[in-house]
């Protein structure tokens, strides 16, 4: 395995590997393809590939009557548009009738090349997880974005799969299996449970390792899918070590934090500590520089549960 | 509720499910769902956005090669919703002629807006003027009909059906009269969803024993 990959190359690859395998898939693009990469899946699937143009809730309503007929449509756009122009879209078309329609929602969190607040969603693991239906998932890195598109694909019903522009390190090899609705554990540990969701499960990764260096064990759950949740296996983790600290690269209202908050609350209290957006947009700017300022970075997410050891030991 | 009528008299559900219309469980909701009622290709409710899924399963048949006609009922009044002319744009983009939509245009909406020009019959608070004007600029075939007239009907649908493979889609304007054959309710936009009295029921009945076009 390489040492990162970009999400939206594994979108465009994956889609033609799809294509191949099912012939009735087709991608639906909302003038992004350049950006989503689909371009590569219309190289290889011209007639496959149908240009919505700058219409994002025509392109969730096309994509319903396609799915009527037998096809499987992919979209390729921003999850910023995906998610929030065409809601309504989604919410009576898509998913009030369950229909086979696959967001691959790109450019999802800070990572949209210095464009800034306007293109960059930061809550739509909140709004889609909501949304009865909707299957929701946000890959770690592009081995399991790879595995969860297939998931998507070979499962009837509407799926929203959160995907990132720009490469991030890879975490699993050749032996992963992605299981949609359940939890995988990274790292195992003692003192304290990390969990993280999407590429944030890398950096949580990241901040176990330095914590260890100041012997604290610390055991790291990713949470791939959003929707539906593993209640057992977050209870499992969280038990295992009486502490939990969540962490997305999403703001901490309605996302991982609070699906994690509220399957505790209900079955096993246990103290907990949000980490993530502080209920804050964000701006242009590199992505490392993002990362530091809205405090997403590994070091941060040591601190989220240095401080809540202190509270608790 | 008329769709549900007409399901009905075709067979897709007994005629007696009608008095289950919007009550819990019934699979004849306030709004049309796919998932619950025979018969239905999609569902709708929140206007504006019938056309789009059309445009999906006109462009679904031309790829899976099927001879199919996609026939969309709109509004006159959601047709102001932008989501519409997202579609039109694009079903003209790929020269969708297996595609058909037919404008119900009777003028009225929930409660639209006052026209400053008050044309005789039509209400004061009139939903579009001229919609031949922008589906022509949107490049679709536009035709027009009496939508009280079930011959003309007919006649206007088969010229839309040869109308394909000339490459474009089209469109009917359907002119019609909202509350049409119920004296008390003619034009009148407050019976958009207005409940019947049993005294205001017996009086549309007695007017809808007359037939159907007689004015």
């Amino acid at each position: 395995m390489p040492e990162s990959m970009a999400m939206r190359e594994v979108f465009a690859n994956t889609l033609v590997e799809l294509a191949g395998q099912y012939p009735n898939l087709v991608v639906l693009d909302g003038d992004l393809a350049n950006s989503t990469r689909a371009e590569v899946f219309e190289q290889h699937y011209p007639d496959r590939f149908l240009e919505m143009g700058i219409a994002e809730q025509n392109l969730m309503g096309v994509a319903a009557g396609l799915a009527t007929v037998g096809l499987i449509p992919w979209l390729s756009s921003f999850a910023v548009f995906l998610v929030n122009r065409d809601l309504d879209q989604l919410r009576m078309v898509v998913a009030q009738p369950n229909l086979n329609v696959k967001i691959g929602a790109g450019y999802a969190g800070l990572f949209t090349a210095r464009t800034g607040k306007t293109h960059q969603e930061v809550s739509d693991l909140a709004v889609m997880r909501a949304m009865p239906h909707l299957t929701v998932v946000a890959p770690a890195d592009g081995v399991e974005a790879r595995l969860a598109m297939h998931a998507a694909t070979a499962s009837p019903g509407p799926w929203y799969v959160r995907l990132v522009r720009d490469p991030t390190p890879v975490i699993f090899d050749d032996s992963y299996r992605y299981v949609p609705g359940q939890v995988v554990t990274l790292r195992q540990g003692t003192d304290i449970t990390l969990f993280g969701t999407g590429v944030q499960s890398v950096r949580a990764l990241q901040a176990a390792d330095l914590l260890a260096a100041e012997g604290i064990s610390a055991e790291v759950v990713h949470v791939p899918t959003l929707k539906p949740l593993d209640p057992e296996g977050i209870v499992r983790a969280a038990e295992k070590t009486g502490l939990v600290v969540t962490t997305e690269e999403h703001t901490i209202i309605g996302g991982l934090g609070s699906a994690v908050a509220e399957i505790l609350g209900e079955h096993r209290p246990t103290p907990l500590r949000r980490h993530g957006l502080m209920d804050v947009f964000g701006e242009s700017g590199a992505n490392d520089d993002l990362i530091e300022k809205y405090g997403l970075a590994p070091h941060h997410i040591a601190d989220a549960a240095r401080a809540l050891l202190r509270t608790h030991r | 509720i008329a769709l549900y009528a007409t399901l009905a008299l075709r067979g897709f559900f007994p005629v007696e499910e009608l008095d289950t219309f919007d009550e819990i469980d019934s699979r004849l909701q306030g709004h049309p769902d796919m998932t619950r009622t025979p018969g239905l290709d999609m569902s709708t409710g929140s206007l504006g956005q019938g056309l789009s899924p059309g445009v999906g399963m006109a462009l679904g048949a031309r790829l899976l090669g099927k001879d199919f006609h996609t026939w969309v009922m709109l509004g006159d009044g959601e047709i102001q919703e932008g989501q519409i002319w997202e579609a039109a744009f694009v079903a003209e983009r790929y020269r969708l002629d297996n595609l058909t939509a037919i404008l119900d245009y009777n003028g009225l909406q929930q409660y639209g807006w006052t026209s400053a020009v008050l044309n005789g019959k039509r209400s004061p608070r009139m939903s579009i003027e001229d919609p031949r004007r922008l589906w022509e600029a949107w490049g679709w075939n536009v035709l027009e009909m009496n939508g009280h007239d079930v011959g003309e009907i007919l006649h206007t649908c088969r010229q839309a059906l040869s109308f394909r493979g000339q490459g474009k889609p089209t469109i009917i304007i359907s002119h019609s009269v909202k509350g049409k054959g119920v004296s008390f309710m003619e034009n009148d936009y407050n019976w958009h969803s207005k409940v019947l009295t049993d005294e205001d029921y017996a009086r549309a009945m007695a007017d809808l024993e007359r037939p159907l076009g007689g004015a």
